[in-house]
């Protein structure tokens, strides 16, 4: 018992505490209180999350073993390994959100406590997720990041901009819900159990009812590849991206993003398996993998191809966040250790890379909606020129520049998808990279090789600054030392 | 001798309520309306959990649907704040009305 | 032999008899003398005034997530209380923990004046104002 208990810390902490910051916020309204303790509350829960990973495999074995009257967690909560990995990157992003945050929605619109509690909430939602050793869990983590995610981009909600975005995504998240429920529940029908875990095995003995197991495979399909942003699903994601207060859509992006990635990495590797008894279900498992791939090379093209002609530049990494999420569905195809491996390091890089380009945007930003478009930043090295290093460094990163963190990343997803005979996948991938260098670099050559036409752009960093330079170190850490994360993630999935 | 329905109708049930709710959501422009589908297409799912649920003879399938009952409720909250908030700005709930990203 | 259908279809036939009898039977016995203030729409007693396709105040909507908030704690509840002898004190001990968390959405709205009907400053939209789209 003490035991489960060691392992559930992170989760606990995050919960007591994001239902803590709601009760402070009514009883004190005090703002930096409920800042500093959502600071305070992320870290105990990075910390506690870190010592859930460096536990022993013995201790997680024993609870494997453990009967389930024992246990209340009831083997529905997975622990150690990817799962802590995952806590410890979601509390990171929302430290570096809150951060980043306090000074924007304060001079862009009027700071609410109410922003600190959503990002708690929207994180334990995450951590569930990546949690998630059953399908009801899953759903609930889902939902749990989803519902403040609808409220947090409508968090400027004087400007149209914003409550548009949040209607959007509340009225295409909702309807993504409903297929991805439908999807569980056909899953459940064809094996007649919740549990992850059990469904693959019950698929890989070849008893799951084909027909069920079809439709909830295609059904969870389109709700997680809703929820990921993934082609043909991906409309949603520039829009909201762009609409919403910029600090949030990086934390959409990042955090988000991720969370949906690894709810398709849990699904996925259970269901896509080859080793099955039956022909017909293997088939189905053949079939799956062969539309997630083309899914990720439509993401990647689709995403690459309108990045290209944007004009706005907060648009343009929303698009660019689409692509992303097709080079990370490569690993997903690839199951494979290095498939795996890779997803976890891109997910880890991308992170702060995203996060760091938004943020960017978010301290040059003025009323809403100004002051991003590409001509704004033209010559800006002359005005800015560490804000603008640092952008260089960012948009290296995300195009796949070798010694930044996102070459790596895409070096090992691509070596999974060889790997696993998917060399065609590769092929459009690298196409696909090439096309986004022309934008990445575009933006670099515009900020150091173009006249300032449009007169000079204020930027406000204020506590933003810490944001920018944690994102930036991790980038040029993780591109410099890539085995640093691969060693630790070895064998996760 | 009683006879009992089979679960394949109360899946065919529940699928033409889903698919009700997906036209409902793809073609009416009434944001209340477009909220109303989406709750429709909640309820189908869980018309069908519950009927796994009974022919496995398996109660996880009920608790999953309080809790989809639960999420329901939170949506609901959200979805209308949102349509209010919408409303306050721009005096209308319909939705091919609100367009400066196009949908 | 009956299938579950014999017996929904039987359950139609007899409700629609019963009703179909009450309806006849009262028709039979009944009065007939109809008169204005008879033939009212009846609303609590007093006089209906004014068209009821009225826009309800949006305080009202803060008053209804409040309900349901309670409403879905009741679906919750129900299940709990079903097979609560079972399961002793740490099913109790959830409970209120669950109890507490909902409770605190009311301490929340409580506190930030949610539960307040006359509000400080309510604005007061003005019709020209929003006539011009203004507000």
């Amino acid at each position: 018992m003490e035991l489960e208990y060691q392992f559930l810390l992170p989760l606990i902490i995050i919960s007591v505490s994001s239902v803590a910051a709601v009760a402070f916020d009514a009883i004190w309204k005090n703002k930096n209180l409920n800042f500093s303790f959502s600071i305070f509350a992320l870290l105990a829960t990075l910390i506690a999350a870190a010592y859930t990973l460096t536990a022993s495999n013995e201790a997680i074995d024993a609870i494997k073993a453990m009967a389930l009257s024992d246990l209340i967690s009831k083997h529905q909560i997975h622990f150690g390994g990817y799962s802590a990995y995952f806590d410890i990157l979601f509390c990171l992003a929302g430290l570096l959100t809150i951060v980043a945050a306090k000074p924007f929605i304060k001079r862009e619109y009027e700071e609410y406590n109410e922003f600190y509690s959503l990002i708690l909430f929207s994180i334990c939602g995450m951590m569930l997720i990546s949690h998630s050793s059953s399908l009801l869990v899953l759903f609930i983590g889902i939902e749990l990041m989803s519902i403040p995610f609808y409220v947090l981009a409508g968090f400027f909600r004087k400007s149209i901009f914003s409550v548009e975005a949040s209607l959007k995504y509340f009225f295409l998240g909702a309807f993504a819900t409903g297929f991805l429920l439908y999807g569980m529940a056909m899953l459940y029908g064809a094996t007649g159990t919740l549990d992850i875990k059990e469904i693959g095995i019950i698929i890989s003995q070849g008893e799951a009812i084909p027909i069920y197991l079809t439709l909830g495979i295609g059904l969870m399909l389109v709700g997680l590849s809703f929820k990921a942003a993934a082609f043909p699903f991906h409309q949603w994601a520039p829009d909201v991206y762009s609409g919403s207060p910029t600090v949030v859509s990086a934390f959409f992006a990042t955090a988000g993003k991720a969370a949906a990635i690894v709810g398709f990495v849990i699904i996925a590797k259970e269901i896509i398996q080859f080793d099955v008894k039956s022909f017909q279900i293997a088939d189905t498992a053949r079939t799956a993998q062969l539309i997630i791939a083309f899914i990720s090379a439509a993401t990647m093209l689709i995403g690459n191809l309108t990045a290209l002609v944007q004009k706005n530049v907060k648009r343009m990494l929303a698009y660019s966040s689409v692509a992303h999420a097709g080079y990370l569905l490569m690993g997903i195809v690839a199951s494979n250790e290095l498939g795996y491996t890779g997803i976890i390091f891109y997910i880890s890089a991308y992170m702060f890379m995203q996060m760091g380009a938004f943020v960017i945007v978010s301290v040059f930003e003025r009323n809403g909606n100004e002051k991003m478009s590409f001509d704004d930043y033209s010559g800006l090295y002359k005005s800015h020129p560490i804000l603008s290093a640092l952008m260089s460094i960012f948009m290296l990163s995300l195009a796949g520049i070798p010694p930044f963190a996102g070459f790596f990343g895409k070096y090992y997803l691509f070596l999974a998808a060889i790997k696993a005979d998917f060399l065609w996948l590769t092929i459009v991938a690298v196409i696909s990279s090439i096309i986004s260098m022309y934008y990445y670099i575009g933006l670099i050559l515009q900020m150091y090789f173009k006249e300032q036409t449009h007169g000079r752009l204020k930027s406000k960093v204020g506590m933003a600054k810490y944001t920018l330079l944690i994102t930036a170190a991790a980038v040029i850490i993780f591109g410099i030392f890539p085995s640093l994360i691969v060693d630790l993630t070895y064998n996760f999935f | 001798m009683l006879e009992t329905i089979q679960m394949e109708y109360y899946l065919i049930l529940s699928a033409v309520l889903f698919t009700i709710g997906t036209i409902g959501v793809l073609t009416r422009r009434n944001a209340i309306i477009i909220f109303m589908s989406l709750e429709l297409m909640l309820n189908a799912v869980n018309l069908s959990l519950v009927a796994f649920s009974s022919y496995y003879g398996d109660s996880a399938g009920q608790i999953f649907v309080f809790f989809i009952m639960a999420l329901a409720a939170a949506e609901a909250a959200v979805g209308l704040a949102i349509i209010l908030s919408l409303f306050r700005l721009k005096k209308t709930v319909y939705v091919d009305e609100v367009n400066i990203f196009k949908w | 032999m009956l299938t579950n259908f014999g017996i929904i279809l039987l359950f139609f036939i007899i409700g629609f008899i019963f009703v179909g009898i009450s309806i006849a039977a009262a028709s039979l016995i009944r009065p007939h003398k109809p008169n204005p203030i008879k033939n009212a729409t009846y609303e609590c007693g007093e006089v209906a005034l004014g068209s009821p396709w009225i826009r309800f105040n949006t305080r009202f909507y803060v008053i209804a997530l409040v309900f349901l908030i309670f409403d879905v704690e009741i679906v919750l509840l129900f299940p709990w209380a079903v097979v609560f002898k079972g399961l002793g004190w740490y099913a109790f001990a959830a409970m209120l923990v669950f109890f507490f968390i909902l409770t605190l959405g009311l301490v929340y709205d409580w506190g930030k004046g949610y539960l307040d009907w006359e509000k400080p400053n309510p604005i007061v939209p003005v019709l020209s104002d929003l006539i011009d789209g203004k507000k």
